[in-house]
């Protein structure tokens, strides 16, 4: 970070001193990281909970012979429980990041530890960083990856399902297309669940530094109110409707065209230059670098609750 | 060299006024006590001092300024707060994977060796610990950090005569040099007696006695009188009395010993009486600042 501020302070205090200190700020964040996966281990527990409870779903139907392999009848149809454990694991991301953000700044207070934490080397600023890191960088990461190895077991169990029963395995491969399928599930999860939603992440993480209790009800009442505030003045209700396609990541009208309902569909087309064209996203991310900067002062001088 | 100072240091809260313009200054190599009652500021001052808290006047801890720079302050300052820090759901090897990677003065193999010597295993939970072993654990990681200042805000705080025995020992014996400077708060005045080597008392936001145990013991005296000559010790003006079996025991600052022998047993007063009676003085009286 500022290395060579911290070299001049550290000369005048100690010719030992500034050797000692050659810790890199990626290290600590890493290490901030890890902090917050040991502690809140549903962010990756939830995720293959979830994706174990599909795999062995599907497993049930192919045995049970729900789902049909005759290809040939229906497009669709091998296609439809992959998008759904898809699905059920976007949002489970979504579900454990409000949980997340909405503790992560207050459970430290709460139990006090916020004064071993602040005992050491590590800034506020590094801090509420690698917090916000875990719903916008680390979680879509996490689900993109469970889902991946979940889909790919599916995969296994569909094809030997299809081979069992004589039928070309490589054309369930060819209508699947997992490349492809996977590159889209990448790019849906960046565009629609990391960068659309950080406002309102982040919003969660500043209120959750900020409330001595019932985090929750304090990040959601000022919407509800503004929202009722609209809804009585203008008869109207855009303000919760953008909140709420800032939540659930509707970004994807903007991110992509064609295709049928669901992100990963075979039809779809990437427009990535409409999805940052869009002045919403922007905004978003303004409002939440604002929100963060925020949480970090807020940080500084709160102690335990 | 200087590793606390103070000058005109100022928190209020609301109308409440914590710390009212204290100055103090702490030399590098000494345990200092700062012994005061509840509400006192104590705890504000610690915390202004660690960078938790904003203050009005000057403040530079090891030459840095603790509110503006407190994540380099601290890797040259060490902080216990009493035993309910230490988060609950951390297991022993995480404290020592996670201080390894941020801490640049942390011997993880020298918490290793503390740790060693307790009951305590790496596959531990804090919550696991019973309240001295959490003491255990969270001095092992202090100690192993090469610090400059260490801050013990009621360190020993409901833990039973054992471990609040063993806490001072292990930090005087495997942790304490003259390059070091420990700065305690306590309300068990009697085990940190021995181990200090200057005394600050705070009242109301106001350092109201800050001297060496050295001039403690030349300044105050503590005489065993009998009833009848109780009359000429008055007559010297003790700055405290109490009753005890077969008659009074008097305090007195700035007396000559010679002068007071006659009277009775003479020697020098605890930190704990010394305390009440620098506390129950009246307001306004001359204040035991020896510097």
């Amino acid at each position: 970070m500022n290395t060579q501020l911290n070299a001049v302070t550290e000369s005048q205090i100690g010719p030992e001193a500034g050797t000692m200190a050659a810790i890199p700020g990626w290290r600590r964040i890493y290490w901030s990281v890890r902090r917050e996966l040991w502690e809140y281990r549903s962010i990756y527990l939830a995720p293959l909970a979830v994706a174990g409870v599909a795999v062995t779903a599907f497993s049930i139907s192919v045995i049970l012979g729900i789902w049909e392999p005759p290809l040939r009848l229906n497009p669709e149809r091998p296609v439809a429980p992959f998008d759904s454990a898809a699905a059920l694991l976007m949002a489970t991301c979504i579900l454990v990041s409000v949980f997340y953000c909405l503790d992560a700044l207050h459970g430290e207070r709460r139990d006090r530890s916020i004064l071993f934490w602040k005992s050491l080397p590590v800034s506020d600023l590094n801090v509420v960083l690698a917090k916000a890191s875990i719903p916008l960088v680390i979680l879509p990461l996490i689900t993109f990856a469970v889902t991946v190895a979940m889909q790919w077991l599916m995969l296994l169990v569909g094809s030997a399902a299809v081979a069992v029963r004589g039928m070309s395995v490589s054309t369930l491969w060819a209508q699947l297309d997992p490349l492809r399928m996977w590159g889209l599930l990448l790019y849906h999860l960046l565009t629609a669940h990391a960068l659309w939603p950080a406002p309102v992440y982040c919003w969660l993480l500043l209120v959750s530094g900020w409330a001595r209790r019932t985090a929750f009800l304090w990040a959601a009442l000022p919407v509800l109110a503004v929202a009722g505030v609209e809804g009585i003045l203008f008869h109207s209700s855009h303000f919760i409707r953008v909140v709420l396609s800032h939540l659930v990541g509707l970004a994807q009208t903007a991110a992509m065209a064609g295709g049928r309902a669901f992100p990963t569909d075979a039809m779809t087309r990437i427009t990535p230059g409409r999805y940052l064209a869009t002045p919403g996203l922007w905004i978003g991310l303004m409002l939440a670098a604002l929100f963060l900067a925020a949480a970090v002062r807020l940080r500084r001088s709160t102690g335990p609750i | 060299m200087t590793c606390i100072e103070a000058q005109g240091l100022r928190k209020t809260f609301g109308t409440t006024v914590a710390l009212e313009g204290i100055h103090l200054r702490v030399e590098e190599g000494r345990i200092v006590g700062l012994i005061g009652p509840n509400g006192a500021g104590k705890t504000t001052a610690l915390n202004a001092i660690l960078g938790l808290t904003s203050y009005q006047g000057e403040l530079k801890v090891l030459g840095r300024d603790p509110w503006r720079a407190r994540d380099q302050l601290m890797r040259d300052v060490c902080f216990i707060a009493d035993v309910a820090v230490l988060p609950r759901w951390m297991r022993v090897w995480q404290a020592l994977d996670y201080l390894a990677g941020v801490h640049p003065r942390f011997d993880r193999a020298k918490a290793e060796g503390f740790l060693a010597r307790t009951e305590i295993r790496k596959t531990h939970k804090v919550r696991e610990l019973s309240k001295g072993m959490v003491t255990q654990l969270h001095l092992a990681l202090v100690m192993a950090i090469d610090a400059r200042l260490l801050v013990l805000d009621e360190p020993t705080l409901g833990l039973d005569i054992l471990y609040r025995k063993q806490f001072y020992d292990s930090l005087l014996n495997d942790y304490f040099d003259r390059s070091r400077t420990i700065l305690v708060t306590t309300h068990q005045v009697e085990e940190v007696e021995h181990v200090l080597t200057d005394l600050m008392f705070i009242r109301r936001g106001r350092i109201v006695l800050d001297c060496s145990m050295e001039e403690v013991e030349q300044r105050y005296v503590e005489v065993m009188v009998r009833p009848e000559q109780l009359a000429a010790a008055l007559a010297l003006k003790p700055i405290h009395q109490r009753q005890v079996l077969g008659g009074s025991i008097l305090l007195f600052d700035q007396v000559d010993r010679q002068q007071l022998a006659p009277l009775g047993e003479v020697r020098t007063p605890g930190i704990a009486d010394l305390f009440v009676a620098v506390m129950t003085r009246e307001a306004g009286q001359a204040q035991g600042a020896c510097r």
